[in-house]
């Protein structure tokens, strides 16, 4: 006898609409598009470019700082931690136009200080400002690898000869590739999928030229250039299932001991990422505070901004609650709640073109709110996905069964554990809805209702037309929002990839 | 009462459990025992109605409960009036141990009553994770016995407990369904616990029951090979029926025998108790090893004839590996034979 769980269904219609981008994509550019000429193969160079550049420079600034964190015992050790791991939390478009506006001839560090600066724009431009903003997934997934292996394994090497950066060499950086290809292909698949900053730094990538044919009503080209993107991002998805962090039993965890003055250089040495990354764009954001005061920024838009994420961060916890149940249900649940995940890799310009389609497609949701909550929902949905199934992993059927047993219904059961206990998924997972979509731009920028401003797309129009001093005070919003975002990763379930205390599970 | 008849279970189409069959009295203590894969915890889920029969049915009957479990009429878990006892507790890590306790009650007196006879009153309001394991077994036992179960089953109950904890902690789980004078069907691996606990005991292998037999029986007068080896340490040495005299001649002499047996040539079990080991001539073995257990002394023999036994002493007993021995048969009961195996 076969019984379906009663989360199927529903998980089954969520997950087909997850889908629904794609098929909409594929739809799209059925009649007439130009299939593959000479600028296209110079977006798909730029593009690759951008994407290498950003995975290397990921590596090479975030293995580093990885070590750094995980082997020596700095002063203040955790807020160094949570400093460096800070620009994950930013969008990169900050980064993007802060640069932008202080860099080069004109630019605001020439006018301060009369310093001649070179300008930050193109391809060397983007992955400057993508690896500023990228690194820390390299950071963290690294720093995973590294405390979970057994100090007793170098003091074998060593014992059996090695010098330390030899043991290094051959006992511990073998065992920490699959950790640090993991970062660095996250750091690639944002590279591949952010719009901002190609935008802003002027580099063709594919989420520019997509938006200027969108821009110049080619929408069924736009539909090709993003499937081509796909393509390449599910080549990325494809490489990262392959190299899973290592899962080894944390063992005795290994420590070095420089002295103070080392440990001082050290510091030094990293403090750059920083300064750039968040000393840097925070004090442009406030001297034009100081010098252009409010602008004609108008509440209107933080309203807006606030408005539209607090329904999607509500619809998607709605819609996340029975793929999650489905998931822990059964192999069909799971292979469900993968696809929910779709979202993940479809970056939001690509979601912008699809959906922009669906409205002409459907006229009563042409320019409403209700599409570009969809977007958000369907874009952000694996977040909440993901942070209720942390709790929900927790929640063995046993529980269940033990509540059916002492008498409860179903429902009860439902109502008394389950929800209980994924109550702080559920809460954890809306907030990152939240905070995501309020910074999320390029769906934003094609989906919002004519007259409808959020805090990013302000940003934008401010962009382009050149009065950077108006973006003071949704800039600095923008950042306070990063920081509870950044608050949100290091308070819950996640800080288990921070702290070097995981412990090993029992059993 | 609780009555299973003709019990079949099957996952697809493999069959875990088949044609198992017993009844419980009002507050019997019904130990199955088995080897890791045998069945046993299927069995209990079936019982819960976590997991769906294939044929047979089950029927509780005392009085205010009655209901009867075929695969054609399912009675859900909540429904069945049932206690369970996990071998990972699934305490509800969000409620305290007197909200776990109270979990469907409206009567706090009950979960009162268990609480203190449980010596649990000082964890009334503590979570469940940051109890030990024997705390949370007995709170997982408080919330099964409060909720005043027709009939109660154990899943291991004590298998993810230190072995120090283990002795104590059964026979005080003993004692509470005892006290609470129920049913009770209680699943291990651990041939001691099923002994030193059961009123009656039920060995599986792959899905059957092999022996369903008081703990006495089940020991010295085992239905199988397979029964015999699984309860305790067996050896056997070959003999012959003589009908007239209901004795078997063996090579340590003649011995009583428990069972008609359907050939001449029979296979007699002896356990380690049931011999004795002495330096008196003239000696029938040699000393292979010896293991000092604390209480005891384990002894293998090689006997003449090359045929291995193992025999329990006491612990100041000093006999060296090489040691010329005599062992003799030192009980008084019968034992049990076995066709001799071919080869």
């Amino acid at each position: 006898m076969i019984k379906i769980p009663r989360s199927y269904p529903v998980a089954l219609v969520i997950a087909l609409l997850a889908l629904s981008p794609i098929v909409v994509l594929l739809n799209l550019v059925g009649d007439d598009f130009q299939a593959f000429d000479a600028r296209n193969l110079q977006v798909l160079t730029n593009t690759l470019l951008l994407m290498t550049f950003t995975a290397l420079g990921s590596i090479a600034i975030g293995v580093p700082l990885a070590i750094l964190t995980t082997y020596v015992r700095l002063p203040w050790g955790r807020f160094w931690l949570i400093v460096l791991a800070a620009p994950l939390a930013l969008p990169s478009y900050l980064g993007a136009f802060t640069f932008y506006a202080a860099f080069g001839m004109g630019g605001e560090i020439s006018n301060l200080l009369g310093i001649p600066t070179p300008a930050v724009n193109g391809l060397a431009g983007s992955t400057l400002i993508m690896t500023l903003y990228t690194y820390p997934f390299v950071l963290l997934t690294t720093r995973a690898s590294l405390s979970s292996l057994d100090a007793s394994q170098i003091y074998a090497a060593r014992t059996l000869g090695l010098s330390l950066m030899m043991s290094l060499w051959r006992v511990v950086l073998p065992r920490i590739l699959n950790g640090i290809a993991a970062g660095a292909l996250l750091a690639a698949m944002y590279a591949l999928s952010d719009f901002g900053t190609p935008a802003i730094m002027g580099l063709d990538t594919f989420t520019r030229v997509i938006f200027v044919e969108y821009n110049a009503f080619g929408l069924s080209q736009a539909a090709m250039l993003s499937l081509q993107l796909l393509v390449v991002i599910m080549l990325i998805l494809f490489l990262e299932s392959r190299f899973k962090g290592t899962t080894e039993r944390p063992g005795r965890h290994l420590y070095f001991w420089p002295s103070a003055q080392q440990k001082f250089f050290m510091l030094l040495a990293a403090s750059p990422v920083f300064l750039l990354a968040i000393v840097l764009p925070l004090s442009i954001f406030f001297l034009w505070l100081w010098r252009d005061g409010l602008g004609n920024f108008q509440l209107a838009y933080a309203w807006n901004s606030a408005y539209a994420s607090l329904i999607a961060a509500f619809v998607a916890v709605l819609l996340a609650l029975p793929v999650a149940y489905a998931a822990i249900k059964g192999k069909v649940g799971r292979i469900m709640e993968r696809v929910t995940y779709m979202g993940f890799g479809i970056p939001g310009i690509v979601m912008g073109t699809a959906l922009v389609y669906l409205g002409l497609k459907l006229p009563f949701m042409y320019q409403t709110l209700g599409l570009l909550v969809l977007a958000y929902v369907l874009r952000f949905l694996p977040l909440a996905v993901g942070s209720i199934r942390t709790t929900t992993e927790s929640l063995d059927n046993s529980l269940l069964d033990a509540a059916r047993v002492l008498g409860a219904s179903r429902n009860e059961a439902f109502r008394r554990v389950t929800l209980p206990l994924t109550m702080r998924g559920l809460i954890a997972g809306a907030a990152l809805v939240f905070l995501e979509a309020m910074r999320e731009l390029p769906a934003t920028l094609l989906l919002g209702p004519t007259g409808f401003e959020t805090l990013a797309t302000y940003l934008w129009r401010v962009y382009e037309a050149g009065y950077f001093g108006l973006a003071a005070i949704p800039g600095l919003l923008l950042f306070v929002l990063s920081g509870f975002g950044l608050a949100l990763m290091f308070s819950g379930e996640r800080s288990a990839d921070l702290d070097n205390k995981n412990e090993p599970s029992k059993r | 009462m609780l009555k299973v008849s003709h019990l079949s279970i099957h996952y697809g189409t493999t069959q875990v459990v088949s044609d198992l069959s017993f009844s419980l009295d009002h507050d019997e203590i019904l130990m199955l025992v088995g080897p890791t894969g045998c069945g046993k915890t299927t069995i209990l889920k079936s019982l819960a109605g976590l997991v769906p029969i294939s044929q047979g049915e089950m029927t509780i009957g005392n009085g205010t409960h009655h209901w009867t479990a075929t695969p054609k009429k399912q009675v859900p878990p909540e429904k069945r009036n049932v206690g369970m006892v996990f071998q990972d507790f699934a305490l509800f890590p969000h409620l305290t141990v007197q909200e776990n306790i109270e979990f469907r009650l409206s009567d706090a007196a009950l979960a009162n009553h268990w609480i203190d006879l449980l010596g649990l009153s000082a964890f009334r309001k503590t979570k469940p994770n940051s109890l030990s394991g024997g705390q949370k077994q007995r709170v997982a036992l408080a919330r099964t016995l409060a909720h005043e179960p027709a009939y109660v089953l154990l899943d291991e109950p004590l298998s993810n407990l230190d072995a120090a904890l283990k002795d104590d902690l059964r026979w005080e789980i003993r004692q509470a369904l005892k006290s609470a004078g129920v049913p009770a069907l209680w699943v291990t691996h651990d041939q001691d616990e099923a002994l030193s606990v059961g009123d009656r005991i039920g060995v599986l292998r792959n899905g059957n029951l092999e022996q369903l037999d008081s703990p006495e029986n089940c020991y010295s007068q085992p239905a199988n090979r397979f029964v015999a080896g699984f309860l305790g340490e067996a050896s056997f040495i070959s003999g012959e029926y003589h009908a007239s005299t209901h004795q078997i001649t063996t090579q340590l002499g003649d011995v009583p025998c428990a069972i008609e047996p359907t050939g001449q040539s029979v296979d007699v079990l002896l356990r380690p108790e049931d011999l004795s080991i002495t330096t008196n001539t003239p000696t029938n073995g040699v000393i292979h090893w010896s293991r000092y257990e604390g209480s005891a002394r384990l002894y293998s023999v090689l006997l003449d004839g090359d045929r291995e036994v193992k025999i329990r002493t006491r612990h100041d007993n000093r006999l060296m590996p090489g040691d010329q021995v005599r062992v003799d048969v030192n009980c008084t009961h019968p034992l049990t034979v076995f066709p001799k195996e071919p080869g």
